[in-house]
């Protein structure tokens, strides 16, 4: 287990290149006007915070009882001061929940020209299946081309997150919500999970590269297909085994994560939640592909915390599959 | 006029309501709102230490990016137990339940709650809530934030049945406490005392007690619909059944939200009173400081969904909950104005609650102004479930609850147990934890704003470095609160004995015996103006204060 999750917590990291001491890089069109809008809120903030704990510290230096032995009876109250303080601050926060209503109405209307990537989201990987039908683990786009997301979760809630473009929006299962942004700034940024969802939830990041225009189509012709690029079957098993998320559960160096590990699993007699004892040959492992409620090793269930991939894998991929699973020994 | 109030000296001397009667049984059935008050005490102290051990389990984790010293599952758990024992067995009861039940009674110049065994029944209740934790504890914990989010609630195999109806239970306890003071407030007034001329502790009771009552409810069947929909099924919530995750964060927060007012309101009243006594002034502001307690309130009712601006709800409804939202800033801002208004040419004492109060005024308004950021639709989208978040409701609820309950407890404490403490290590104590706690959660604004989600286990390392500031800080922090502990078993065991009225407060509780009489009063006192503390001078002779006049005039 932590051979695996230090393995897991030396995968690259991405620096931030930019950005300032509150923010990571401007990296979205929305980016300057939140960062605009969070800084207004953030300067009106400090003034009040100044202004307060100035007459505070003040108060308690000049009528500190050793100086000010008795207290003076002043008015104990001030009809038209206590109205100008409650109006005055109310006319600011009117306008940062004007702010604030731009800004969000801007995030919530994605353009007509903008480009649909449906992502799914399941513990603990995102997928994203683009418009040519190419399903991977990473999320390219172009940068100033507008992209929307439709997101989707097969399991419980999660929230799609990249901070370096200012967006974020919870994958609800059960229903399809949206989300939209124009990267300004190539280079390579974490998607990562803000909403709770169990055991590898800090670990539930995926790369989003944005490439300079036209380098997403070239990208998709060599990466985009596993089985193509003169990849050999185990091969291509390998990258949808990284592409459809199996690696946030099954390791394949023997340690136990949410699910067994795939070292020396190919043709071994494993023992069932039930009691049974049956061979991971081809047919279990399709099997638990695509029903994985079906067949449980013990000790991970029931129920099996994997979603099926009924639907979500071709017959291919799962051959793909079971030729790489050969190879893990 | 002196002679109208109570007298100082009761005709028994030495008998009080700690000494009255012995045994343990005389504590456990007990009908006194005073030794219920003191049971309550006890019990947020110890729900209080177990939810802070869990705390410093979760900030050492986090000293250093991958494994520190437990692995995913546990630190999930630990800050799932964290926050729900926090919240729902200390910061809930913490205020109203323990200093509330102690001195609303006194505060009224009452001999009791209206209804002083449904009263020990809400206690009763709290050990039941808190016993099913404890089993939560010992049957495979609980991993699902204390939020209970479907349908991962619904899914994972820890406690959550245990867990929620621990919660359920005390819902129930929560409820009949504010039935209680609501009762007591309106049917057990002393003559002359008019709403308005109550203790502004009241009024933050008051408005507590409201919420207390009319959205505790909702939670209750929010939560027996979770358990439900666990054991059988049903389909309410689990989109694989028919359900609608959303629906539960509807329901959860239309309670949750309220509940940070719970939370928050009574500390605000502490700190009235407070700021008034020890700054020997007459509280500024009284009508707008009270009805403000009631506007947040009301207003508490109708923001919940601005926690869920990026869960799918409409845009409609966003913008709506936004705008509300920023009316509740309004009220909070008035209490602030006018806590400095108070201290203008008074005379300041700074010891131990006073500096309470006084860190609570700072702690508050950062935890106030940094709301703003959160109520702003489109700053929320980006900051929305990160450390920004996590920093921004600890500022609230943990610092704003707990310091109102620690400079409310230093307050009250000579009258509770006839002890005085030692007032320099008293203020050490209070500086010491109110450094450890910015320095805690100060940099947690700038993790979460820079990328740092909340409620993860393993993070980039770019934010060691706040990190491990904010772990030092939670350390410094628990100094500041060990300090604490051994002061106040210090002053059990070895403290002064108590003048009757050591701060020259006015209100009701202070003109009573220390520690009170079982009956509280010997005859029903007369109540005036509670901030006339220009009434009391001190007597160097006796060390006591003692009335020089009586003033009834309004505000």
């Amino acid at each position: 287990m932590l051979n695996s999750l230090l393995a897991l917590a030396q995968q690259p990291r991405i620096a931030p290149t930019e950005g300032d001491f509150w923010f990571p890089p401007q990296a979205s069109s929305f980016a300057g006007k939140l960062d605009a809008d969070y800084y207004f809120i953030y300067w009106v903030s400090a003034f009040f915070v100044l202004v307060i704990a100035g007459v505070l510290v003040l108060f308690t230096l000049k009528y500190h009882s050793k100086k000010n032995p008795k207290a003076e009876r002043t008015s104990t109250h001030n009809t038209p001061l206590e109205l100008a303080w409650s109006i005055l601050p109310g006319i600011v926060l009117l306008y940062m929940f004007v702010l604030g209503f731009e800004g969000y109405t801007d995030l919530r209307t994605s353009p007509s020209n903008a480009v649909n990537v449906d992502v799914t989201a399941q513990k603990w990987a995102w997928t994203f299946t683009y418009p040519n039908g190419v399903v991977h683990d990473e999320l390219h786009v172009e940068k100033d081309q507008p992209v929307q997301l439709t997101l989707s979760s097969v399991d419980v809630i999660h929230s799609f997150w990249v901070a370096a473009f200012r967006t974020k929006m919870d994958a609800v299962p059960g229903r399809y919500t949206k989300l939209w942004f124009t990267p300004t700034m190539t280079g390579e940024f974490w998607a990562q999970c803000t909403e709770y969802c169990g055991t590898n939830h800090s670990m539930m990041r995926a790369k989003v590269v944005v490439h300079e225009p036209g380098g997403l189509a070239k990208w998709l012709a060599v990466e985009g297909d596993p089985h193509g690029g003169g990849r050999t079957a185990a091969q291509a098993g390998e990258k949808i085994y990284r592409i459809q998320g199996c690696a946030a559960c099954h390791t394949l160096d023997g340690s136990k994560l949410t699910g067994p590990s795939f070292k020396g699993l190919f043709e071994r007699q494993e023992q069932m939640a039930d009691g049974s004892t049956i061979t991971a040959d081809e047919n279990y492992i399709r099997e638990s592909i695509l029903n994985p409620q079906a067949k449980i090793v013990s000790g991970y269930g029931p129920p099996s915390a994997m979603p099926t991939f009924q639907g979500r894998v071709k017959d291919k991929d799962i051959d793909a599959l079971i030729a790489f699973l050969r190879t893990v020994k | 006029m002196s002679s109208t109030t109570a007298t100082h000296a009761p005709p028994q001397a030495g008998v009080n309501y700690l000494n009255a009667r012995r045994g343990l049984l005389s504590w456990v059935f007990t009908l006194d709102h005073k030794r219920i008050g003191i049971m309550y005490l006890v019990g947020v102290m110890g729900a209080f230490l177990l939810g802070g051990v869990f705390a410093l389990k979760l900030r050492t984790e986090l000293l250093t990016v991958g494994k520190t010293i437990m692995d995913p599952d546990t630190y999930n758990q630990a800050f799932t137990l964290h926050g729900a024992v926090m919240v729902f067995l200390f910061i809930i009861p913490g205020i109203p339940a323990a200093l509330g039940n102690f001195c609303l009674p006194l505060m009224l110049g009452a001999k009791d709650v209206a209804f002083p065994r449904l009263n020990l029944m809400s206690f009763h209740l709290w050990m039941w809530g808190a016993i099913f934790f404890v089993i939560v504890l010992l049957t495979g914990g609980l991993d699902t934030g204390w939020t209970f989010y479907t349908p991962y609630s619904t899914t994972t195999n820890t406690s959550v049945i245990w867990a929620v109806m621990g919660a359920f239970i005390l819902g129930f306890s929560s409820i009949f406490t504010g039935l209680n003071f609501i009762v007591t407030i309106h049917k057990m007034r002393p003559p002359g005392m008019t709403f308005f001329k109550m203790p502004l502790f009241l009024w933050g009771l008051y408005a507590t007690a409201l919420i207390q009552i009319l959205a505790t409810p909702v939670l209750g069947i929010t939560l027996l619909l979770l358990a439900i929909e666990r054991a059988f099924k049903l389909g309410i919530f689990d989109a694989t059944l028919g359900g609608d995750p959303v629906l539960f964060q509807h329901f959860f927060w239309f309670y949750s939200h309220p509940a940070v007012y719970i939370m928050i309101l009574p500390a605000f009243a502490v700190v009235s009173e407070l700021i008034a006594v020890h700054s020997r002034k007459e509280i500024f502001g009284y009508k707008f400081i009270g009805l403000s307690s009631v506007a947040i309130a009301i207003i508490g009712f109708v923001v919940w969904g601005h926690h869920m601006f990026v869960s799918g709800q409409s845009t409609m409804a966003a913008t709506v909950f936004s705008f509300l939202t920023f009316f509740v800033a309004i009220p909070s801002a008035i209490k602030v104005f006018n806590w400095l208004a108070t201290l203008y040419k008074g005379s300041i004492r700074i010891n131990t609650p006073m500096l309470y109060a006084l860190g609570f005024i700072w702690l508050f308004t950062i935890g106030g102004v940094t709301g703003l950021f959160l109520s702003t639709m489109s700053t929320d989208v980006h900051l929305h479930d990160t450390y920004f978040v996590v920093a921004h409701f600890h500022y609230v609820m943990v610092a704003g609850t707990l310091w109102g309950f620690l400079g409310g407890l230093h307050h009250w404490w000579p009258k509770i147990t006839g002890k005085m403490y030692h007032d320099g290590v008293g203020m050490f104590a209070s500086i010491t934890a109110f450094v450890g706690f910015n320095l805690t959660f100060f940099p947690q604004f700038i993790m979460g704003t820079r990328g740092m989600p909340r409620r993860y286990y393993d993070y980039l390392e770019e934010f060691q470095f706040l990190h491990v500031l904010s772990t030092v800080g939670a350390y410094v922090l628990a100094v500041g609160l060990f300090t604490v502990l051994f002061l106040l078993i210090h002053s059990l065991m070895k403290g002064k004995k108590a003048p009757h009225n050591p701060w020259g407060a006015a209100s009701l509780e202070w003109q009573t015996a220390t520690p009170p009489i079982t009956e509280n009063f010997h005859e029903t006192p007369k109540a005036g103006n509670p901030y006339a503390v220009y009434d009391f001078e001190y007597d160097a002779a006796t060390g006591d204060y003692k009335r020089v006049a009586f003033s009834d005039s309004t505000h």
